[in-house]
């Protein structure tokens, strides 16, 4: 319940999940945004000096493009991603999780003027902390949401030993339970896993390290290694 | 079917999806719709159908982040958004934007109350009161205006360089469209910053204009602004009606909920907000080289504004008739 998980069903049926990502890592990117803009400008100011007042005039068109249209043309044609976004692993989707679209982008971003009234971000922040996907203002009108992006998967592998016939039949939620405990246990210390093993040492009829040995071999049967 | 067999059978198809992803990520354009349209489509809703089995069954968290992402991975790619093409961005010109004006053109009167009502009064008010500018501006920006509209300044009838010109464009890019875009993001607090800008603009542009013509200075300042004017001032509205357009929203939001009523209303006042930066690239440029330009005379820039004025309001009440929509 306490997690941030928002899940989606696509057409095909099945449930997308996605972790909408929180107010702290996405100043960050907008920070890192910001920092590459004023770069930019600094960069196009020095270079364009020489050309005098022509030069200022395409100054203020790129700083106008920019500030405007920077984040709009990253989120298209970076799948969702501005640099700062990329750099942080998040990304925009649509609210349905499909990759965010032209006008949705336009308005969330357009949006961003009263996002940061009346100081610093203030409105989109106080939206953010009140909305359980941690949108603001330009997100709520635009109808998207800001996500971690896709990590490569974390959780373990089964370790691989022989398999062994559990000493009596196990209900589908215990056998369950066993193959958890073998992908996790390894993120455990070893005492912690020969603590949790000792649980159920009848079943498994060893203490300690045994007992784990023997999860693991049942684990092994049930995923079906014989 | 135990895991084993099941992955054993199956992954074939998850490799295969998976080099698909990387390809379609490595192509561009034509290669990533063929792509699309066989294989690939195929391929994902097996991995979709796996992936419901592999959680029905509760197969191992490994298998089953491994399936979701894989899924997650191709959803992107399946349902990316398709460029904007040319012709639809031809038909929104061509008349599906003076269609959408006039669709919601309740809102568009407001706006145009909101923005002219203001100036109006303040015009005539300065014009019969001038000092009434004070309220508005300080005496340095006042004198300020008396210089660049004043026909015995030293700025009337030299000729910019053409580098002023570049100059002046970009900031009217900058600072116009930019005015523009807050004007209709005001929109957002309940209509409140959208209603703030098309007054407070309404009354500036009225006492500038009102002050300028009690002055006399009408042959330096009304042939400057009468041609982009059209554009510009239109605009204006235009960018303040799809902001109260999201405002409107949300007060009354009908039988919707407050969130869908914001949502689909902000996807009507997006497609104002194209036109109306069209309109103020427009502006933009005609005010940059073409009002700019002294050695017109008057009466020539009074027709061209005219024919202007009459081609935006014939444009807005004409083009798009056959548009049912």
């Amino acid at each position: 319940m306490l997690d941030t998980y928002r899940e989606i069903e696509t057409p095909e049926g099945v449930e997308l999940q996605l972790r909408p990502a929180g107010p702290i890592v996405r100043a960050m990117a907008w920070l890192v945004d910001v920092l590459l803009r004023f770069a930019i400008y600094m960069v196009a100011g020095i270079a364009l000096q020489i050309f005098g007042r022509f030069g200022m005039g395409m100054l203020l068109i790129i700083v106008f493009l920019l500030e405007w249209f920077y984040p709009v043309l990253f989120e298209i044609y970076w799948r969702g991603e501005t640099p700062g976004k990329r750099w942080l692993g998040l990304r925009v989707l649509n609210d349905n999780g499909t990759p965010v679209s032209w006008g949705p982008s336009l308005i969330r971003n357009l949006l961003r003027a009263v996002d940061f009234l009346p100081l610093f971000n203030g409105f989109g922040l106080v939206t953010i902390l009140f909305n359980p996907d941690f949108k603001r203002l330009g997100d709520l009108a635009a109808g998207t949401v800001v996500v971690y992006k896709d990590k490569e998967t974390h959780t373990a592998l089964v370790p691989e030993t022989d398999a062994h016939t559990p000493p009596i039949a196990l209900r589908l939620e215990e056998q369950r339970a066993v193959i958890n405990f073998a992908e996790r246990s390894q993120r455990l210390t070893e005492v912690r896993a020969a603590e949790l093993a000792d649980i159920v040492a009848p079943v498994t009829g060893s203490q300690g390290f045994a007992g784990i040995k023997r999860l693991y071999e049942m684990a092994n049967w049930f995923l079906g290694k014989r | 079917m135990n895991q084993q067999d099941f992955e054993q059978r199956n992954t074939p198809v998850w490799t295969r999806l998976d080099e698909m992803i990387q390809a379609i990520g490595k192509r561009h354009g034509k290669d990533q719709r063929d792509a699309k349209q066989v294989e690939f489509p195929h391929l994902y809703r097996q991995v979709c159908h796996h992936l419901a089995i592999a959680r029905e069954r509760q197969y191992t968290t490994h298998l089953i982040d491994r399936l979701n992402q894989l899924m997650l991975r191709s959803h992107q790619y399946l349902y990316s958004a398709r460029a904007g093409n040319f012709s639809r961005v031809m038909q929104f010109i061509g008349g599906g934007f003076p269609a959408l004006i006039r669709r919601e053109q309740r809102l568009f009167w407001l706006a145009m109350a909101l923005f002219v009502l203001p100036a109006l009064i303040m015009g005539l008010s300065v014009y019969f009161w001038p000092e009434m500018i004070y309220t508005l501006m300080d005496s340095s920006q006042v004198s300020q205006f008396d210089q660049m509209y004043s026909p015995s300044s030293p700025y009337i009838g030299r000729e910019r360089g053409s580098d002023d010109d570049v100059l002046m464009f970009g900031f009217y890019i900058y600072n116009n469209i930019g005015i523009g875009f807050r004007t209709f993001a005001g929109g957002m607090l309940y209509g409140l910053g959208s209603i703030f800008f098309l007054f407070f603009n309404g009354l500036h542009i009225g006492a500038v204009a009102g002050y300028l013509t009690q002055r006399g200075y009408i042959d330096t300042f009304w042939p400057f602004v009468i041609g982009h004017g059209a554009f510009e001032l239109t605009a204006i509205v235009f960018a303040g009606m799809a902001g109260l357009k999201l405002g409107f929203s949300m007060l009354a939001p009908g039988r919707k909920t407050r969130l869908t009523a914001l949502i689909d209303a902000a996807r009507v006042s997006i497609r104002i907000v194209y036109g109306v930066i069209g309109m103020l690239v427009i502006a933009a440029f005609l005010e940059a080289f073409w009002s700019s330009i002294k050695s017109f005379s008057p009466e020539i820039k009074y027709i061209v504004g005219a024919v202007l004025w009459s081609m935006v309001l014939l444009y807005f009440i004409f083009a798009g008739r056959r548009h049912a929509d």
